[in-house]
């Protein structure tokens, strides 16, 4: 820790000479400028984290670096010299890794088979498999991770984390000078976070310069040297880590305080009749739940990985549904066998996985907004481009009730940034008159603005008179959303918090703690 | 229930370990049943007679040629639907070639591979560089191939000498010629795939392309190069059914579906459609229980339509298998 603190102050920008330098650079995509006269130093041994809201050109600046996009104009100098990559594997043999947001590793096959693709030892095209793992082996121990991972363990039977550590390694492998990390916590647990972390502190201690993205300013703010911060594609300013605090680096990334980041909390008279009860229910994961959901609230569950929270949602959305119990909506006790009967029954389910489970990415924005309605009213009917037969102008007044920023419905909805896919989930669910919503994770890898009109949009739902039962792994959305938090703890309920829980309360209650030690706790 | 996942990862690991694919289960499964039914309704020779043993892996070697190269692009995330006419155009042209002279056999074999390569080669190139769809590109040369030789020849064309039918019937000691030729190309498939770089990089494109190409692997080469290897398994089946009919006809491809065949056995020895995972033995594992089932078949004197309907039936079995374990453990 004192190491730490002691590069940060004596690695000030204008003591080394930069290893990496961008200068100028600009960047033009059909109908948008991605990058408009950008140009960072990145030097050795630091940290530096590029920060931005989506759009703001982070990616594509890294890509450019990675050798992945050509730029219309301006120059990179790699230790002093002015460098051009056609190719990403240019790039990487002068020194530049890139690790891409989404994996890139081959899951069928081993770690020294991934980390070696296409650089493989050989002899006559015929592979020194023992020379492989051996080396695979030398490069686990240069990075620390030796004990975790075997050089022959199949990828796909590590952990998320795991799998990040051997992207690291392939990284380095091409004895990297720059490393480029494209938010590379996004998918980690804390404890995990914390080995990544420490993994780059050694990387950075060897010389290497760590470049990487993220959308979590505090870990930002735990690990970066220096900040550099862009928007709508301009360069606005590089900062020291230890001169600013995070409000100064919201107000760079957003051009204004966010003063308004949550949304008041319902008040009591604004929750009506309960709508929906859940008795002893249980599944082979999920056991003896119980718990209300009423109109006009907002219910956040929290709990850890694998505590059994998305399992929940699932089990109410009929996906993997409850093997015992009762479900009551509206007093009714009703059957939920599958994701059909979910629907007609009033539930909507806005998943965690947008792009896998929540859109279909390749199809205009309408007929995404219109894909349950269409399946559960219009089975026979003639399909109305713009709505249903009882709802003609639907697309247009769902478009204006959730702000998709746009300028066709008939754009494909891979185009659009996360928040704006969100908003195209959410309205989904509007179109088909859903009363219960159930949100798992809705906030996961949008910016901070689109965060905040999305939990705007959740309390307007309740505004409405729609239940929202709310998943979210980050603990700052539970408390400033929720008007009551269930936590989850192996597969149970462990306990009820109201609102304004604090986040060791609820942390306390997510490791398996009694409900009586919380309030112990709590009362601190 | 936590110490039976751990047992049950155990004995995976163990299975892991010594690398059998588990298509192995349903070959074993598949003789015991045949040869038990054949005990039971028929003169029960599969268990006893070694010859009809042995034939059924002879039956089995025209396919199992041509699957392996199938194997190998199918582990590409592509596909080869021209292998029956490439196999058509082998055996025609290579008879014809040899018309019955032990001399002109070695520029019949050069030409027939030579002409393989080429159709490998196009195949390859559509897909890679025009971008065309591997279904469509193979299915558009297969359409080609197909009108060329029913255009040129129109039955039997020519013949081979005596010298080129021991690949189709000779033995060396009591194993067939053609068997070990079949069991030589499951192991070169194996070499090239588990042990050379071509095989890395080619489970490398067909398991994420972008994967390779950032990786700095040509996916190109890679891809065609398994093209080119697919057409040459398919002209060594062709040469086979040359050897075994004294002369060749332009439907010996197609009749013996060794298109669809090849692909069916392919996914029911365990390489996933989609690319990136699989292997050879499991093909060959696939191949043998189609072997075995038309041995049976013969054996009880099933009717040909509903051995048809017996043989899709039990493909759509195997495969769904895999998919209701692998969604199990996923859960």
């Amino acid at each position: 820790m004192t190491q730490e603190t002691l590069a940060r102050t004596t690695q000030t920008p204008s003591a080394l000479q930069p290893i990496l330098e961008v200068r100028h650079i600009t960047k033009r995509f059909p109908g948008v400028l991605a990058l408009d006269d950008v140009s960072v130093e990145f030097l050795p041994g630091q940290v530096h984290a590029v920060v931005g809201e989506n759009g703001a050109g982070k990616s594509t600046l890294m890509k450019i670096m990675a050798g992945a996009y050509v730029p219309d104009s301006g120059e990179i100098l790699l230790q002093g010299e002015r460098v051009t990559f056609s190719h990403p594997q240019e790039a990487l043999q002068k020194g530049i890794s890139i690790i891409y947001q989404e994996f890139n590793l081959l899951p069928e096959r081993t770690v020294a088979q991934n980390i070696f693709l296409g650089r493989e030892p050989s002899r006559f095209g015929v592979i020194d498999i023992g020379k492989m793992n051996e080396n695979a082996r030398v490069l686990l121990k240069e990075i620390g991770v030796e004990q975790f991972i075997s050089p022959t363990a199949v990828v796909s039977s590590l952990s998320v984390a795991e799998q990040q550590l051997v992207e690291i390694a392939k990284a380095i492998s091409f004895n990297a000078k720059v490393l480029i990390m494209d938010e590379p916590t996004a998918a980690l647990t804390s404890t995990e976070v914390q080995l990544l972390h420490d993994l780059i502190q050694r990387l950075t201690s060897r010389g290497l310069a760590v470049i990487f993205i993220s959308h979590r300013l505090v870990e930002v703010f735990d690990i970066a040297h220096v900040i550099t911060v862009l928007k709508d594609g301009k360069f606005v300013k590089t900062v020291n880590t230890q001169d600013v605090t995070t409000a100064d680096v919201v107000y760079l990334m957003v051009g204004r305080t966010l003063d308004h980041y949550f949304p008041p909390l319902g008040s009591p008279e604004d929750f009506g009749e309960v709508v929906l009860r859940v008795k002893n229910a249980s599944n082979h994961i999920l056991k003896n739940i119980n718990f209300t959901l009423r109109k006009g609230e907002v219910v956040g569950i929290a709990g850890l990985q694998g505590s059994g929270r998305t399992e929940l949602a699932q089990a109410l959305f009929g996906v993997v549904p409850f093997k015992t119990g009762e479900i009551e909506l509206r007093g009714k006790p009703i059957d939920i066998r599958n994701p059909s009967q979910a629907i007609k029954n009033g539930l909507g389910f806005v998943t965690e996985d947008r792009k896998s489970e929540g859109l279909l990415p390749k199809q205009p924005i309408r007929d995404n907004m219109l894909l349950t309605v269409r399946a559960i009213q219009n089975i026979f009917g003639v399909i109305n481009k713009n709505g249903i037969r009882k709802a003609p102008n639907l697309v247009p007044n769902l478009g204006k009730q959730v702000d998709v920023k746009t300028d066709s419905f008939d754009r494909e909805v891979q185009f659009l940034s996360g928040g704006n896919q969100q908003k195209v989930v959410l309205s989904r669910w509007l179109a088909s008159d859903a009363e219960v919503f159930i949100f798992d994770e809705p906030t996961r890898g949008i910016d901070v603005e689109a965060k905040a009109s999305i939990h705007d949009m959740i309390r307007d739902l309740t505004r409405q008179g729609k239940a929202v039962l709310m998943i979210s792994s980050e603990l700052p959305e539970v408390i400033g959303m929720s008007d009551r938090i269930l936590v989850m703890y192996e597969g149970q309920i462990a306990g009820e918090l109201p609102a304004k829980s604090s986040e060791n309360e609820i942390m306390l209650m997510a490791t398996g703690n009694k409900p009586g030690d919380v309030a112990a706790a709590g009362k601190e | 229930m936590a110490t039976i996942t751990v047992s049950q990862n155990k004995w995976k690991q163990a299975l892991g370990r010594l690398r059998i694919p588990p298509v192995y289960i349903f070959l074993v499964i598949t003789f015991a049943v045949g040869g038990l039914l054949d005990q039971i309704f028929a003169d029960g020779q599969i268990f006893t007679n070694p010859s009809i043993f042995m034939n059924m892996i002879v039956r089995s070697v025209a396919l199992g040629i041509v699957a392996v190269g199938q194997t190998l692009v199918i582990i590409g995330a592509s596909i080869d639907l021209s292998v029956a006419y490439t196999i058509s155009i082998t055996a025609v042209m290579s008879s014809f070639i040899m018309q019955g002279d032990p001399n002109n056999v070695p520029q019949a074999i050069l030409i027939v591979f030579a002409i393989g390569a080429v159709i490998g080669l196009v195949n390859g190139l559509l897909i890679t560089k025009l971008n065309v769809n591997a279904f469509i590109a193979t299915l558009g040369t297969s359409l080609i191939l197909k009108g060329i030789i029913n255009g040129t020849f129109s039955n039997y064309t020519g013949s081979i000498p005596r010298s080129f039918e021991a690949f189709g019937y000779n033995q060396i000691g009591p194993i067939p010629i053609s068997i070990l030729v079949l069991l030589l190309v499951v192991f070169a498939g194996w070499f090239l795939l588990n042990r050379t770089k071509f095989g890395s990089h080619l489970y490398g494109v067909g398991g994420n392309n972008e994967v390779a190409r950032l990786s700095g692997l040509r996916t190109d080469r890679v891809l065609i190069m398994a093209h080119i290897i697919c057409s040459l398994t398919a002209v060594l089946t062709g040469l086979f059914i040359v050897s075994r009919l004294r002369s060749g006809a332009p439907w010996v491809g197609p009749d013996g579906i060794y298109d669809l065949e090849s692909i069916a056995t392919t996914v029911v020895g365990g390489t996933a459609l989609s690319g990136g995972k699989g292997g050879v033995w499991g093909t060959l594992a696939g191949v043998l229980i189609f072997g075995v089932l038309d041995t049976v078949f013969n054996q009880l004197g099933v009717n040909p339509y509903l051995k048809t309907v017996l043989r899709g039936g039990i493909i759509v079995l195997a495969v769904a298998s895999y998919t209701y374990r692998s969604k199990r453990e996923a859960a």
